[in-house]
């Protein structure tokens, strides 16, 4: 690949999805464009990058930004998110929305729908304390593959033993041959749209909890800014935001702020005297 | 240093097994067939047990079974490891008083992964 080329793929990617490709990057878009130009009958990746700039080769470029942004992912991934969760967002929300008794859910970079999934067996579990209120999960993603994929709720061996506990395989799951479905019941549980992080997503509503992990390290500052921004828009003041390990807003955005003491969950700044709802909530848990 | 007992009629099985669990910092000895097994837990009982289903002699679920009556045999984590991987197999380890299973082809992450979902890590 010249390096004419991998420059208007960077241009490409970043317009499209907003990946930023760095330099170093080359061997990623070798390993994840090759079975695209293949699948396309090109013989290598600067016949793929020829033919991307053609008219009417719109198939061909989602394809390429799909390969391109499709990210692994595991049940419970990191599992402190996941703790947080159980101990301290959704005690904090079942208080809060006491009287709506709803309570709505967003996965923003829902991928294969590992973590949305995983938040609806923590609902499951938690069903004695959640009797009479509405729990929506929306899972989000802007490839139409990894959501088909989410929506079928089919995984290999591989993909349910890590992160998954044997006792959840067990009760949550179907086999079926070689491969595990997760069943109708929590299947139902998630609903899926495609959605760019990039557009505008004002018409999902608004959303008490986001999960919006391992996607805006892709992003450069000006779009993290742009996207945290417009997510703060759509909460309440007392709802959470979880980022990934190696994501902040710290010197980004001053709409959301750190939660003390809880990695990786963030509440939107304007928030007043909830630090004592999060304090009493993890209390509760603990005695 | 926690101490893990590999358990698999396959030499090759337990040498990968070793590798990965000795990057995970536990110390390792091996046996291979659910009696050596015994014998060596009668000597010194491990932390965990890394457990094969089909060998000669005493098979897992066997081994499992006498292990929970042994003194001390309540303690060991057991963490099954086998090509069983259809849904009655693995109900009748959990039954026995397995911790985990893990369904072969297995690798470091899928290792590590249950092991910490055992609370070994």
């Amino acid at each position: 690949m010249i390096a004419s080329q991998f420059e208007y793929l960077k241009q490409f990617l970043k317009a499209k999805s907003g990946l930023v490709l760095t330099n170093e990057k080359q061997y990623l878009v070798e390993s994840r464009l090759l079975p695209v130009a293949r699948r396309h009958g090109h013989a290598g990746l600067a016949e793929l990058i020829q033919a991307m700039q053609k008219p009417g080769a719109m198939q061909l470029c989602s394809d390429v930004v799909e390969a391109m942004t499709t990210n692994e992912s595991f049940f419970f991934r990191d599992s402190t998110p996941f703790q947080h969760f159980r101990e301290v967002m959704l005690p904090a929300m079942l208080k809060a929305r006491a009287d709506r008794r709803a309570i709505r859910i967003w996965c923003a970079a829902a991928s294969t729908g590992q973590e949305p999934y995983s938040l609806a067996i923590c609902l499951k579990e938690a069903a004695a304390k959640l009797a009479g209120y509405r729990v929506e999960i929306i899972g989000t993603d802007l490839s139409n593959e990894v959501l088909e994929k989410a929506r079928n709720g089919i995984y290999s061996q591989f993909e349910v033993q890590r992160g998954l506990p044997i006792q959840m395989l067990l009760k949550y799951f179907t086999q079926k041959g070689d491969l595990w479905q997760i069943n109708p019941e929590l299947r139902s549980m998630v609903q899926w749209r495609k959605l760019n992080l990039l557009e505008s997503f004002s018409t999902l509503g608004s959303f008490d909890i986001v999960y919006c992990r391992n996607v805006l390290i892709y992003f450069d500052q000006p779009t993290k800014v742009d996207v945290l921004q417009r997510i703060a828009k759509q909460m309440p003041a007392d709802g959470y935001l979880v980022l990934g390990a190696a994501e902040t807003v710290v010197g980004l955005t001053d709409a959301f702020r750190p939660v003390p003491e809880l990695r990786g969950l963030y509440q939107p700044a304007q928030a007043a005297g909830t630090q004592g709802l999060v304090a009493r909530s993890r209390f509760q848990v603990a005695g | 240093m926690k101490h893990c007992l590999v358990v698999d009629d396959s030499s090759v099985i337990r040498k990968v097994a070793r590798r990965i669990l000795e990057d995970l910092s536990f110390e390792i000895s091996e046996a291979e067939d659910g009696l050596k097994a015994l014998e060596a837990c009668r000597k010194r009982m491990p932390d965990a047990i890394l457990l094969d289903w089909n060998m000669p002699e005493m098979d897992g679920l066997e081994f499992l079974l006498a292990l929970r009556k042994e003194y001390g045999g309540e303690k060991p984590v057991v963490v099954f490891c086998t090509t069983e991987n259809d849904v009655a197999h693995i109900t009748r380890a959990m039954r026995a008083g397995a911790n985990e299973y893990i369904m072969k082809p297995f690798d470091k992450d899928i290792v590590e992964a249950k092991f910490h979902e055992a609370g070994l890590l």
